[in-house]
């Protein structure tokens, strides 16, 4: 497994593999919100937490359907099924790959966006902790949308349709938790079942991931 | 004699089809009397005008909405477990006829709360969570139709179908942790009654069961259609596969 985490890593900085591809999606639709609303302050610092979010859901979403696309085109993905690892462990390494090359960056970045945004000080800290716990499960849901669409001509465009009704909940909770964080209220409870629905994932969706695998590779 | 011997395409089909026909007309009946009875012999409810005689229409295919889903949800589980075909496709035949009521529940509340709440549209609970089950039934139906080989599609839509309605579930409860709502709470249940006067809820009722004939008879007739267009699938398949022999 950490075989797999280490190659899946190589590839993605290496190959020119969307690795920062994400993180300039990211920048980029932050920056157009300005444009779109306009630069008032105090309007930008309040939906900043929301834009965040909802920028980093996108951003998580625009590399999803290489997790195992490329895989697939060049045949290792049977390869990798025949290995010794079962392919819970495979979907669980995948998610984890697509995290560290995706979701971590988005959290690393997020402050300074938010400085963009003139996101209250006082919620920083919030919305990154809201980020890093939320980001892991938007990377487990999305590799299980990528196993359901891989193989599939135009699959981009359904892996989105399929991910994104599945993200409301993240999106609404961390969005949630950030939002509280800024304006001073408590913000443990929308944190907690953050954190709930991100270890549930963790548990559950990598069996579904291998069942969609299974069947792809039938 | 189990219920599984119903598994059989051909038992399958020759058994319902001639309900079909029976089940339209019974559906079309008892929905006339009942949207009749509704829209012109009952009163005018106070603070709510005659606008709330579109609830004999926005109830029904609110629960059929879900119900559908609900179906979709033990079909696909009959499928991955028992691998009955028919399951399979009775699934894939009342995906669309729940988005359609999903729909007419979203516009129906949408013509109700005009008057009522001044509004076409407020992010309540109860209105985006019917949104996002909306946004479920489009994502199932566009997976069942992008996978060309028929049985792949049959397990990953199940599978889908499985962790959607862990996340619908989620979702429900996550948006209501998100906004407090104008919408009112359940008017109707079976344990108890005084919510809604009998004047309404025996003609709502009757349109209710209308609904749900009116449910039953179309998937019973989309999942014929389905197992007939699969057979001729299998045909042309075998066709195609003879011609090289013959020439």
């Amino acid at each position: 497994m950490r075989a797999l985490l280490a190659r899946d890593l190589r590839l993605a900085v290496r190959a020119g593999g969307g690795f920062g591809l994400g993180l300039a999606f990211f920048l980029i639709v932050v920056v157009l919100v300005p444009f779109g609303v306009g630069p008032e302050t105090a309007i930008l610092a309040r939906i900043a937490p929301g834009i965040l979010w909802v920028a980093a859901l996108l951003a998580a979403l625009l590399s999803l359907d290489r997790i195992f696309a490329l895989d697939h085109e060049d045949g290792s993905l049977p390869l990798l099924a025949t290995a010794p690892l079962p392919l819970e462990m495979l979907a669980l390494a995948k998610a984890l790959a697509h995290w560290i090359t995706t979701g971590l960056p988005l959290v690393v970045a997020a402050p300074l966006l938010g400085v963009l945004l003139h996101l209250p000080g006082e919620a920083m800290p919030w919305l990154l902790v809201s980020l890093a716990i939320g980001t892991p499960a938007l990377s487990l849901i999305g590799t299980f949308g990528a196993a359901l669409t891989v193989g599939l001509r135009r699959g981009g465009l359904l892996l989105s349709l399929i991910v994104l009704p599945l993200y409301v909940p993240i999106l609404i909770f961390g969005a949630e938790a950030a939002r509280r964080g800024a304006e001073g209220l408590p913000a443990a409870t929308p944190l907690m079942l953050l954190a709930g629905i991100g270890l549930g994932c963790a548990a559950l969706l990598p069996f579904a991931t291998a069942a969609a695998l299974r069947v792809t590779l039938r | 004699m189990s219920i599984w011997s119903y598994a059989n395409p051909r038992k399958f089909l020759d058994t319902t089809a001639p309900w079909v026909p029976w089940l339209m007309w019974l559906s079309a009946a008892v929905l006339a009397v009942g949207l009749v009875w509704g829209f012109f012999f009952t009163p005018e409810a106070e603070r709510f005008g005659s606008s709330v005689k579109i609830i004999y229409l926005h109830v029904p295919s609110a629960l059929m909405a879900i119900n559908a889903w609900l179906m979709m949800l033990v079909a696909s589980l009959i499928w991955l477990i028992r691998r009955h075909h028919v399951s399979a496709l009775a699934a894939r035949a009342a995906a669309p006829v729940g988005m359609v009521m999903t729909l007419i529940a979203l516009i129906t509340g949408a013509i109700w709360g005009q008057p009522m709440w001044g509004t076409w549209w407020a992010w309540d609970p109860r209105l985006t969570s019917f949104l996002i089950l909306f946004l479920f039934y489009l994502g199932y139906i566009a997976l069942w139709t992008a996978i060309p080989d028929p049985d792949s599609a049959a397990d990953l839509t199940s599978v889908l179908c499985l962790v959607g309605s862990v996340f619908a579930i989620l979702s429900r409860y996550a948006v209501n942790f998100w906004n407090q709502g104008l919408h009112q709470g359940a008017s109707l249940s079976l344990d108890k009654q005084e919510n809604v006067a009998d004047v309404f809820w025996v003609p709502l009722l009757v349109c209710m069961a209308g609904f749900v004939l009116l449910f039953l008879a179309l998937v019973l007739l989309r999942t014929g259609t389905e197992i007939r267009a699969r057979r001729i699938a299998a045909l042309r398949a075998r066709a195609r596969r003879v011609e090289p022999v013959r020439a």
